[in-house]
């Protein structure tokens, strides 16, 4: 795994930056999803307008042995619509919420695409030759005189400029009452699952009009309700494993084999509270944002407001390893509630050898964290880095007292700059970060 | 009945002492720091209904922190203090640099005595039945908080909603009302219970915080009257503007 021999961290660099250079951003234009496929050629995005953009990985320049492949834009779809929602009078956004890749079987690509109410699975496939030479057609389609035919020939598939074509194969609607907040593609390649605020349904990906519930969290009395359903996915290789995490910080696993129901789980994850550290914002930052199971299938990994925390599976009583991504945020909580920034959701995610994990903060920072060499990095996605092999220079936050040269200080963060999407190539340090409205790659330098 | 102190505002690592001492007239109490936080809850949970569609995640996570208020104020009696808080002039900008609430509570009881949080809830979750005689010297159990609107959840009909949440609105003020202890009764005959009406309780709210926060030490002697600033007008406006939505719905 590159990077990964002798210990040497790894010096990240500007490789590229997609979207608009405007600071005024257009609201459709704001990234809500990142997620590489399973190769990592296929980076996809999708957007708060329900768009999906996605990105193809050039083959790699054997002559430019210093950089790899540049992503470009490979096709763009207009994935989910705004619907109005007649019974409740309420709009439905078009907003893309996740995007999951299925892994390759054929020469198309699969993926599925969610907003809040309704799933999506889009084919992508690609259409470089056409066939020429009809007998009774005329290249632009219009029929021929029959009578003029006086040849037969044998139409033929010519070479074209590559088309990239999406369509909808499967619609999975109707099943959400709630907020879709995950999908989560099984082990097993055939069924899903797809989780929102109080709830989590199984789908068989050939099947749209049935899905079975397998997680209900709502109570009979709606007075009652003290927690939702933030997160969920399916293990990566045991097919009857599950984890959702809840608003409440807690993780629960969950077996299918025990029953039609997962309402009881298989066991409870959950860290004791830290007395000292008790306010009245404990709970919202203690709420899970988000939930990723390591590749290896050993650990998971959450994230919460102010921290990430790796989690051994067969450790249910406090997480094995916790990361603070930003405690001097911890005495500006009142202020965090206030204007709503401690309710934002910031994602996670691991590299391929799951031994460094990622995650977004404030300012366009992001952080990452090396479980082996126990050391972080801060760095920051901005335009003012863009020169490409350039090593991105570390940022530090100032918590307190007198600030040194280069650091920034707490005050002068900017919190609407978030970085709550990121994700990491699946096989090369290669890093997709995106901001409010940009989407920003990464690459470590290469020698 | 605890003797509140003042609480020691928090600087950023740089001890002023003699602005610590010119400024204990500016520092706001926890208790009205706390007042503010659920204030400040009750106008999120009431803007997350004029949203086309409430996120459930927050509202549930607002929801409970004004649970735990409660709980809190009503633990150390201090539902009754609601009432005696008077006006005078504070700035609604206190709110964002409201770093006692962010305070742990092993610093806070290196200022003052306050029980930990999580004894309190314990407490109460389990003497739910019983009296908690030294805060409450009324002889009703004391229910946990049931006042939270059941519609902040259920987006059925919103427009039913709007109208349902200001009657659970009304609920939740109708319930603070129920906890004042019957001792001190008195001392309330005086107040005007369309304090709980949703316009006034608006209103209210917002001198509320204007109030508490500057001139901790004299809003629990003298009550003096609401002078509005620049500030509090845009304010009140913005509050306004809610009060003719909901009215209206």
């Amino acid at each position: 795994f590159p990077g990964a021999g002798g210990g040497n961290d790894i010096q990240w660099c500007f490789s590229q930056v997609k979207g608009a250079v405007d600071d005024d951003v257009a609201e459709a234009d704001i990234i809500s999803t990142v997620e590489f496929n399973h190769s990592g050629e296929l980076l996809a995005t999708g957007d708060k307008g329900g768009r999906v953009v996605i990105f193809q990985q050039e083959q790699e320049n054997k002559t430019q042995s210093h950089s790899r492949g540049e992503y470009n834009v490979y096709s763009t779809f207009q994935s989910h619509e705004p619907e109005f929602d007649y019974l409740k009078s309420l709009e439905i956004e078009e907003k893309i919420n996740k995007i999951r890749w299925l892994p390759q079987k054929n020469a198309a690509q699969f993926l599925l695409s969610t907003n809040d109410k309704t799933i999506k699975l889009w084919k992508i496939s690609e259409r470089d030759k056409r066939p020429e030479g009809y007998n009774l057609k005329e290249e632009d389609g219009r029929y021929r005189d029959p009578t003029t035919v006086t040849t037969l020939r044998v139409p033929v598939f010519r070479p074209m400029d590559l088309m990239v074509e999406a369509s909808p194969r499967r619609i999975f609607a109707n099943a959400h009452t709630y907020h879709i907040n995950s999908i989560s593609i099984n082990s097993d390649y055939e069924t899903y699952l797809s989780a929102d605020d109080l709830r989590i349904n199984l789908w068989h990906l050939e099947i749209t009009d049935r899905s079975f519930n397998i997680v209900d969290i709502k109570p009979a009395n709606m007075e009652e309700l003290t927690e939702v359903i933030t997160a969920a996915e399916f293990h990566p290789n045991s097919c009857n494993t599950f984890v959702y995490s809840s608003s409440k910080g807690t993780i629960r696993l969950c077996d299918m084999r025990a029953s039609a129901l997962c309402d009881r789980h298989s066991k409870l994850f959950e860290e004791p509270e830290d007395p000292s550290n008790r306010s009245f914002f404990s709970e919202i930052i203690s709420s899970i944002s988000d939930v990723k199971f390591s590749h290896s299938g050993r650990y998971m990994m959450t994230r919460d407001y102010l921290s990430v925390k790796i989690w051994d599976l067969n450790m249910e009583n406090r997480p094995v390893e916790t990361y603070q991504v930003h405690e001097y945020l911890r005495s500006k909580l009142c202020s965090l509630y206030e204007n709503d920034c401690i309710f934002d959701k910031f994602e996670c995610c691991w590299n391929g050898s799951d031994s460094i994990v990622m995650t977004g903060s404030y300012n366009n920072f992001f952080r990452m964290f090396d479980r082996n060499t126990k050391r972080d990095i801060t760095l920051e996605a901005s335009r003012e880095n863009n020169k490409p092999r350039t090593v991105l220079k570390p940022r530090k936050v100032c918590a307190s007292g007198k600030r040194k040269k280069d650091e920034i200080s707490v005050d002068s963060l900017d919190f609407n700059k978030k970085i709550l999407h990121t994700a990491w190539h699946p096989k090369e340090n290669i890093i997709a970060v995106a901001t409010t409205n940009n989407l920003y790659i990464f690459q470590d330098k290469m020698n | 009945m605890f003797v509140r102190g003042l609480k020691r505002k928090c600087f950023d690592g740089e001890e002023d002492i003699e602005g610590t001492l010119a400024g204990i007239k500016a520092i706001p109490s926890y208790n009205l720091q706390r007042q503010s936080l659920l204030d400040m809850s009750l106008v999120k949970l009431q803007l997350c209904h004029m949203l086309v569609e409430p996120n459930l995640c927050r509202s549930v996570l607002i929801a409970n922190t004004v649970r735990q208020i409660q709980e809190e104020m009503t633990q150390d009696g201090t539902w009754q203090m609601i009432n005696t808080q008077s006006t005078g002039q504070a700035s609604v900008d206190r709110l964002v640099s409201t770093d006692i609430l962010c305070r742990s509570s092993r610093e806070q009881a290196e200022g003052k005595h306050v029980p930990g949080y999580s004894t309190f809830s314990k407490d109460f979750e389990g003497d739910q039945a019983q009296d908690s005689s030294e805060t409450m010297s009324t002889a009703s159990s004391v229910q946990p908080p049931r006042n939270l609107p059941s519609n902040v959840w259920e987006m059925e009909n919103p427009q039913e909603n709007k109208g349902n949440f200001q009657k659970s609105l009304d609920q939740i003020f109708e319930t603070l009302e129920n906890k004042t202890p019957n001792s001190v009764e008195d001392l309330f005959s005086e107040v005007d219970n369309s304090y709980y009406d949703l316009d006034t309780m608006l209103t209210g709210m917002m001198s509320n915080t204007k109030m508490g926060h500057c001139d901790g030490l004299e809003s629990f002697s003298s009550p003096t009257t609401t002078t509005s600033s620049s500030n509090c007008k845009s304010d009140l406006n913005e509050l306004d503007h809610i009060v003719e939505i909901l009215v209206e719905s």
